[in-house]
């Protein structure tokens, strides 16, 4: 089944390209931040731009696209945007833990020591 | 003219879909750490992703849709197990 975007309405057109340049340009602001940032836990927040909002401007350009081209609602796009919203903060969590962990374990002076529920003196 | 704009709009996406994915790549190879690489890893796959379902709006095909869905699950278990490797040492205990 393929969907020609020559009979799209001239505004559903260009909601779809505003949609998709913004998810893209996300992506690539967050992409850069990566390559950019200083240390490893200024870095992993960068990524996320693009799985937050670069995955959903891309799957609302998608979903708009698709509806409009078959005259039916297609929202299966969505399955996608669900997905990596919740396993994104998982996964960078474990790795920000598994990151603590080694530098803990190699005594890095520049992370925080584990708290022992006790004031420090 | 609806095609010309969204032909131009999937092209300069896929400009920096994949402008994205080289600066990951290039994180995964000077990144001085494993955890460093693995987010390399994780940020390449979901620009991956991102590039196919632009790829599916640009042909009007649904068929890359389950593309980037295989591509979206199995990253995950991957960047989980890599993290639970520099964790512990091992995938499963």
């Amino acid at each position: 089944m393929i969907y020609e975007a020559t009979d799209l309405p001239l505004p559903v057109a260009i909601a779809v390209a505003v949609f998709l340049l913004l998810g893209a340009a996300l992506a690539l602001i967050g992409a850069i931040g990566f390559l950019r940032l200083p240390t490893f836990y200024e870095r992993i927040h960068a990524p996320t731009l693009g799985t937050s909002w670069g995955i959903g401007g891309i799957m609302l350009g998608s979903m708009i696209f698709f509806s409009v081209g078959s005259e039916r609602l297609v929202i299966h796009e969505i399955l996608i945007g669900i997905f990596v919203t919740v396993t994104t903060p998982v996964t960078f969590m474990l790795l920000a833990r598994a990151a603590l962990h080694r530098d803990r374990a190699e005594r890095n002076p520049k992370v925080p020591g584990k708290q022992t529920g006790e004031a420090e003196v | 003219m609806s095609a010309i704009i969204v032909f131009t709009a999937v092209s300069i996406a896929q400009l920096m879909l994949v402008a994205a994915m080289a600066i990951a790549s290039v994180r995964m190879f000077i990144g001085p750490r494993a955890q460093d690489r693995i987010i390399a890893l994780d940020t390449f796959y979901i620009n991956a992703m991102l590039l196919l379902v632009t790829f599916g709006v640009g042909t009007g095909r649904v068929v890359y849709f389950e593309a980037a869905l295989v591509i979206g699950m199995l990253g995950f278990v991957a960047t989980v197990a890599l993290a639970k490797f520099l964790m512990r040492g091992e995938v499963i205990e």
